[in-house]
């Protein structure tokens, strides 16, 4: 029997700082999505707050947003809805 | 100045300061230091001093400074004992890296031949980066973004607010060298994603 584990997700939120290129970025430099990718991400943070960055285990989550904090992103770690 | 461009050949990060710019710029990084060093990580009166001071983890609450609580936002946001454990094991190690990063800008400005004082004008500091500083060059100008922007309570939309200031006003100056280090930060980004 296979226990599924909850996914976790990192948010990205927008602030009036940051950035559209850096945050365009920081997406592709640290998890190496396309610019396209990246871009439409971006663009969810700047128009809807926020965005769904990347998901996978809770430890993979809180090494994302600790990263993101590096960069001086905005980021939390949720479970997935 | 004309921000960051990327050297055909080499392919580093150049970027040519007024003495006055490279001042300014160091006495930002400067103040970085200075407040990410000053306030206690550790903020724990309520303990006994001896238990405090055997205490080498990190800190469990939000920084009280808002530039440090923005700095270092709250990870959990709807788990207060996870987040503190977050904060226990990330605070101390993302506080030292934003130091190093903002004492990599003093260096360089300094290597680069921006004197302890600055007396003579018309100086003018060529500097020039490889790959991976320019990237904690750009990290750091975010920081110190941040920490401006913090302080002048920076809201989305608000620039025609900051511009119907008279040019005397403090705070129209200091809103001044915010966007004048985000010009710097967008052609450094816009220079490091040219090849």
């Amino acid at each position: 029997m296979t226990v599924l584990a909850v996914p976790w997700v990192t948010i990205v939120w927008n602030d009036p700082v940051n950035l559209m290129s850096y945050v365009t970025y920081v997406f592709q430099k640290y998890f190496g999505y396309d610019k396209k990718k990246a871009e439409k991400l971006m663009l969810e943070v700047h128009e809807d707050g926020r965005s769904v960055v990347s998901s996978g285990s809770r430890e993979e989550m809180e090494r994302d947003v600790q990263a993101m904090h590096e960069y001086g992103l905005w980021a939390t770690l949720d479970k997935q809805q | 100045m004309s921000g960051f461009a990327r050297h055909r050949r080499s392919k580093h990060l150049i970027a040519t300061f007024t003495g006055l710019e490279a001042d300014l710029l160091r006495s930002l990084a400067a103040q970085l230091v200075e407040l990410l060093r000053n306030e206690a990580a550790v903020p724990r009166d309520d303990v006994d001093p001896l238990e405090a001071m055997m205490d080498f983890s990190g800190p469990t609450t939000e920084p009280d400074d808002p530039v440090l609580a923005r700095l270092f936002p709250t990870a959990y946001q709807h788990d207060e004992e996870a987040a503190a454990e977050f904060r226990r094991f990330t605070e101390g190690g993302l506080r030292d890296g934003k130091a190093n990063a903002a004492i990599t800008i003093i260096d360089g400005l300094e290597e680069a031949g921006l004197p302890p004082e600055l007396t003579e004008d018309g100086l003018m500091i060529d500097v020039e980066l490889d790959e991976p500083t320019a990237e904690t060059w750009m990290r750091s100008l975010t920081d110190l973004r941040l920490a401006l922007a913090t302080r002048l309570e920076v809201e989305e939309g608000d620039e025609d607010y900051w511009h119907s200031l008279p040019d005397d006003d403090p705070r129209a100056q200091a809103h001044d060298i915010y966007e004048w280090v985000g010009y710097l930060q967008e052609t450094l980004v816009r220079a490091l994603s040219s090849r």
